[in-house]
């Protein structure tokens, strides 16, 4: 067995197991941190295909950014997980149920499954010679991807939007700093100059 | 060559920016005060655009290494698209702007939506598809919740969105499959790796998940639980929308991945759209006769049309093809005066959805009262109104591709459901006394009605030729099947 060969070995049976442990920890602290644990080893294997920027994006936004932003969520929000559990757990019973169909009849197919004569070859698209691993995903993102590219951008702009529609709230009865108006205030009606005479109040 | 792919999909490009730009403006002058004149110009840019689209060449071309199609499939939804969404705008303004939850994202949001169901229409790649469904998916969440303070219209947002991700997730999952077997998501290399004949069990597999994700989009039986809710819980202007443009860009999507990816399968793909079209028929007319609801009814009956328009589908023909198209652009007429009478049902100033508060409403308002019993018998299938040559041609597809039974299947599904459409017209005509709903007010309400009714009242004439939408819709169909 190759070093590569038992690398692969070590970082698929971590993310399967991490992505098993996501699901049944019973603590969600606990759950996201197993999930981080599972890309980490998705970016190992991403490193033993040579696909070195897409290893690096995994560790740098996922479980730099997304991962991290999930712990906070979970930790800043007081859900009763095993409430929703037991809610749950009425219907696991019918759940397994067509789990296990599905998965029974996926597992016929793998049986038999085929792909077509050329998919091998289509599917492998090695970066070309002499280009670097991110220079040839530039190329196809910004070229061959070039519209859905912009798509995706169109998607974040929805997304912002729907974020401040349905957040947003424009208080009423808040007082706040205006500058010009604090600028443009005339020192002769903001105050009176009273004289106060010994010995006696205004 | 990137000047030319931006020239096919220019129409595109203009909407969005037209989106950017409205936001933006917004933003820094009167913010929610625009509402109403973005919504009326998002109204007339949409109008001008399918004008555009509607005289613009013929022929086919296509943009991105084939990953976008401008071909006479794409510009004849696009165009049903494009018109029914500014017709749901002009009507939904004043109705919003009313009740207060007119807001200036509104308008914009419908247009983003719009630039999706363009893309998914013209899609020629799994990925193209996946992104416009997203696309248009997305800005309808968050229009269906739109109305924060209401309880409902958060509840139908929130439902729409866990299940509209889950059947994402399916569709994304069928994708990978696909891709798995063809080596490739375009369209072309999958048609190409099917061959003909049988499909092997690999791309069956994913054939299956993407339809499920699809069936999904366009409400079909067994993947219709959301329907109901989410047209009950949104405010009316946004179900009237969920009604029309949407429904029309998932059907044709549903046509061009089945046509266009799938085409040389067809035989497999046969058997579930018919059996999603039977149930669908089915359930639609059973389950609408419990309602008294008139947006839930409403919503059983959207069911039951899209099993009608499944049925041109599940032909696999050209003329299959036609057939839906011409169902879905009657169906959407029908569906937008529909919506314009259900707008204008108010008691005191507040909507109302319950279908015997239109008891006697025939004698308050006998115009309107016509208007919407010709639209309802429309509905219905009943002949010689528009909506039963819409009918009629899904039958003949499926019968002449030999789904005799299906056509069966589909008359007395319509028998059955013809009876709730008739209950409301009985209500409105012989019902009991009861306390009278306020006079209509909105010009804009009525003028639609009025049109929808003439056009699906008079359309069928021999001069008027159901208004060349056979003759478009036989042109479109022949460049998506060959």
């Amino acid at each position: 067995m190759t070093i590569a060969a038992l690398a692969f070995y070590l970082f698929a049976i971590c993310t399967v197991v991490g992505g098993l442990f996501t699901v049944i920890s019973r603590n969600p602290v606990h759950s996201v941190l197993w999930l981080i644990l599972a890309f980490l080893s998705s970016a190992g294997l991403f490193v033993l295909l040579g696909a070195e920027f897409v290893a690096m994006l995994l560790i740098i936004v996922y479980v730099g950014a997304v991962a991290v932003l999930f712990l906070f969520v979970v930790m800043m929000l007081d859900v009763d997980f095993a409430e929703l559990k037991a809610e749950m757990a009425k219907y696991m019973p019918l759940a397994l149920l067509i789990g296990v169909v599905i998965l029974m009849e996926l597992g016929l197919a793998l049986g038999s499954w085929q792909a077509s004569e050329g998919a091998e070859a289509a599917r492998a698209a090695v970066a070309p010679e002499g280009v670097s691993n991110t220079a040839a995903l530039g190329m196809l993102l910004y070229d061959k991807y070039f519209l859905l590219f912009q798509l995706s951008g169109l998607i974040l702009l929805v997304a912002m939007i729907g974020a401040i529609v349905l957040t947003l709230r424009h208080r009423t009865n808040v007082k706040r700093q205006n500058v010009l108006e604090q600028m443009w205030r005339d020192p002769a009606k903001a105050m009176e100059l009273k004289d106060v005479k010994p010995g006696q109040g205004l | 060559m990137i000047s030319a792919d931006l020239k096919i999909i220019l129409p595109e490009i203009l909407l969005s920016l037209y989106a950017m730009g409205g936001l933006l403006l917004a933003v820094y002058t009167g913010k929610d005060k625009l509402a109403g004149l973005l919504t009326y110009a998002t109204a007339a840019a949409m109008a001008v655009l399918a004008l555009w689209i509607a005289t613009a060449g013929a022929g086919n071309r296509t943009a991105f290494d084939g990953m976008f199609n401008d071909d006479g499939f794409a510009r004849f939804a696009k165009v049903t698209i494009l018109l029914s969404a500014a017709a749901i705008l002009v009507m939904s303004q004043d109705y919003m702007a009313r009740r207060g939850f007119l807001r200036f994202e509104y308008p914009m949001l419908v247009s983003l939506a719009t630039v999706g169901m363009m893309m998914m229409v013209s899609a020629g790649d799994l990925m193209a598809l996946y992104m416009g469904l997203e696309l248009q998916s997305l800005a309808l969440y968050v229009v269906a919740s739109l109305r924060r303070d209401s309880a409902k219209s958060t509840e139908a947002g929130v439902k729409y969105f866990v299940l509209g991700a889950l059947s994402s997730g399916l569709l994304l999952y069928g994708a990978s499959l696909v891709y798995g077997f063809a080596g490739t998501t375009a369209f072309s290399g999958i048609i190409e790796a099917a061959g003909e004949g049988r499909a092997s069990l690999g791309l069956l597999f994913g054939l299956v998940f993407v339809i499920s994700g699809l069936a999904f989009k366009v409400s079909a039986v067994p993947f219709h639980m959301w329907t109901p809710d989410v047209y009950e819980g949104a405010p009316t202007p946004i179900t009237a929308f969920f009604a029309t443009a949407p429904k029309m860009a998932a059907m044709g999507l549903f046509a061009r991945v089945l046509h266009d990816a799938f085409g040389g399968v067809t035989a497999d793909w046969i058997q579930v759209i018919a059996l999603l079209s039977v149930l669908s028929m089915f359930l639609g007319s059973i389950a609408a006769i419990g309602q008294t609801n008139i947006k839930r009814l409403m919503a059983y009956s959207s069911i039951a049309h899209m099993g009608y328009a499944l049925m041109g589908l599940a032909a696999g023909t050209v003329f299959g093809v036609q057939a839906v198209l011409i169902y879905m652009a009657i169906y959407i007429t029908m569906n937008i005066g529909t919506f314009a009478f259900i707008m204008s049902m108010e008691k005191d100033g507040q909507p109302v959805t319950d279908i015997k508060s239109l008891n006697l409403y025939a004698r308050a308002e006998p115009g309107k009262a016509l208007a919407m019993l010709v639209l309802l018998f429309s509905l219905a299938g009943v002949p010689p109104l528009v909506g039963f040559f819409g009918k009629l041609y899904v039958l003949r597809a499926a019968y002449e591709a030999g789904l005799a039974w299906l056509a069966i299947a589909g008359v007395i599904a319509s028998v059955i459901g013809a009876f709730y459409y008739l209950r409301i017209v009985f209500y409105m005509y012989f019902g009991e006394e009861g306390e009278a709903l306020d006079k209509g007010r909105s010009p804009v309400l009525w003028g639609a009605l009025m049109v929808s009714a003439a056009i699906i009242g008079l359309a069928w004439l021999p001069g008027l030729n159901l208004l060349g939408v056979e003759s478009a819709a036989a042109a479109a169909a022949a460049t998506l099947v060959n």
